[in-house]
């Protein structure tokens, strides 16, 4: 690794010294492409933010993409209902790797005002890894602006190399999750135990 | 538009063996409703519907309602000799009034600008006998709503030209807006529960904190 002064005077002089770490994540930190992929009322919010008075196409992420197969990024923006569910995950599994996932707004994160219904699924985390949660119901344009650049950060921040790196750099750990199956009362099962467990609560 | 006495005294003339039944309503707006029996559920619509003086053509809502087992108590006063003495005294008399499925329509017409009139139909019981005419052949427009009750309550709709579940997924077993339905338990996580949700989290989480007990302040 260069030293940071050095770099910097090198930068006055002309030269530009980098890392490939730092190349490639800087490549990959700013062309970040969702999916297009809205399920309640926080996608208007979404549509809003990707429009020229919030103009996310300032962060290299207004490229929303028809298809998984395409898309980096899934913001899941809007309640997620039980029947919706295993088509969120196998959407998830279609998209290549690296990808991530935002969980906008109070539904997406715990299920939000419909939390005690028989048909919301209590939050999306219990099937998909969520990188970044926005509160809020919805969640200002602003806030999804932040959460873009919450990600960017995530991204600049992750290892080529060593036991810490990132999924997509490490065979061993699958990038795919079991996709939840419609059963006669409820989803089966009804979380991924491998990603969710319930966080503990002191009482 | 007639009242709903007319209405039912036409309707028993011109289908005879029909009898209909008008239901109070005692909250402010005092929408009273015709109830029907099922089996002659469709005749009774169709009449409305074609009816000269009524033309009822258009079926602004369906919507369900369970009715459980209830036990209806009545207090009627009795008149007993004790002693010597005549007194009155208080009997209470239980009666169970068994659970049935309701479907309620509400009718209006646009061709006469009236309505509404509501129209009632009630199942047999919650369990097996849950089946009621399906009055989408007369208004299309029930169609879905239709489905939205059979989804939701489990009344069987025969006639429907397509009798699916609409909001549930197509393997689900349960009606959930039914008072005897128990919801998934997915309560493992609830930050702040309180009421059903606190009865139901407990089971998650068996260590409760006791409140603490403040020392009696002597004075």
């Amino acid at each position: 690794m260069i030293e940071a002064g050095l770099k910097n005077e090198l930068q006055k002089q002309g030269v530009y010294v980098t890392s490939l770490q730092e190349l490639y994540n800087w490549g990959r930190a700013n062309s970040v492409w969702p999916l297009t992929f809205g399920l309640a009322c926080c996608a208007i919010e979404m549509m809003a933010a990707s429009m020229a008075r919030f103009d996310l196409a300032r962060f290299g992420a207004e490229v929303f993409r028809p298809s998984p197969r395409q898309a980096d990024l899934m913001i899941v923006a809007g309640t997620v209902t039980k029947k919706m569910a295993p088509l969120v995950v196998r959407l998830y599994n279609q998209m290549p790797e690296p990808k991530y996932v935002i969980a906008m707004g109070a539904c997406a994160i715990s299920g939000g005002p419909f939390k005690q219904g028989y048909n919301v699924l209590k939050g999306v985390d219990r099937y998909i890894p969520v990188d970044v949660a926005i509160p809020g119901c919805p969640p200002r344009p602003e806030a999804l602006l932040h959460a873009i650049m919450t990600l960017q950060e995530k991204i600049l921040n992750q290892k080529l190399t060593g036991p810490d790196r990132p999924r997509h750099l490490n065979a061993d750990v699958p990038g795919e999750f079991p996709v939840p199956v419609c059963g006669e009362h409820d989803l089966e099962p009804p979380n991924n135990p491998q990603i969710w467990q319930p966080p503990a609560i002191k009482r | 538009m007639e009242t709903l006495e007319q209405i039912k005294a036409r309707v028993e003339q011109t289908l005879p063996p029909v009898k209909l039944d008008i239901l109070p309503n005692e909250c402010p707006a005092g929408e009273r409703s015709l109830l029907v029996a099922a089996s002659a559920g469709f005749a009774v619509a169709k009449f409305l519907r074609d009816d000269a003086q009524l033309r009822l053509d258009y079926c602004s809502n369906v919507t369900g309602i369970d009715w459980p087992d209830k036990e209806l108590t009545e207090k009627t006063k009795v008149k007993q000799v004790m002693d010597g003495v005549e007194k009155e005294v208080e009997e209470v008399k239980k009666t169970l009034r068994p659970g049935f499925l309701e479907v309620v329509y509400h009718l209006y017409s646009m061709e006469l600008k009236h309505g509404p009139v509501v129209l009632r139909l009630r199942t047999e019981n919650r369990a097996d006998k849950t089946r009621l005419p399906s009055l989408t052949p007369l208004w299309r427009g029930a169609e879905l709503q239709e489905r939205e009750v059979y989804d939701l309550y489990g009344v069987i709709f025969d006639g429907h030209p397509d009798l699916r579940r609409i909001l549930m997924w197509d393997g689900f077993k349960d009606f959930p807006m039914r008072k005897d339905y128990v919801a998934p338990d997915d309560f493992e996580y609830e930050p702040t529960p309180h009421d059903e949700v606190l009865d139901a989290a407990k089971k998650h989480y068996p260590v409760e904190a006791k409140p603490e007990v403040k020392p009696e302040v002597k004075a």
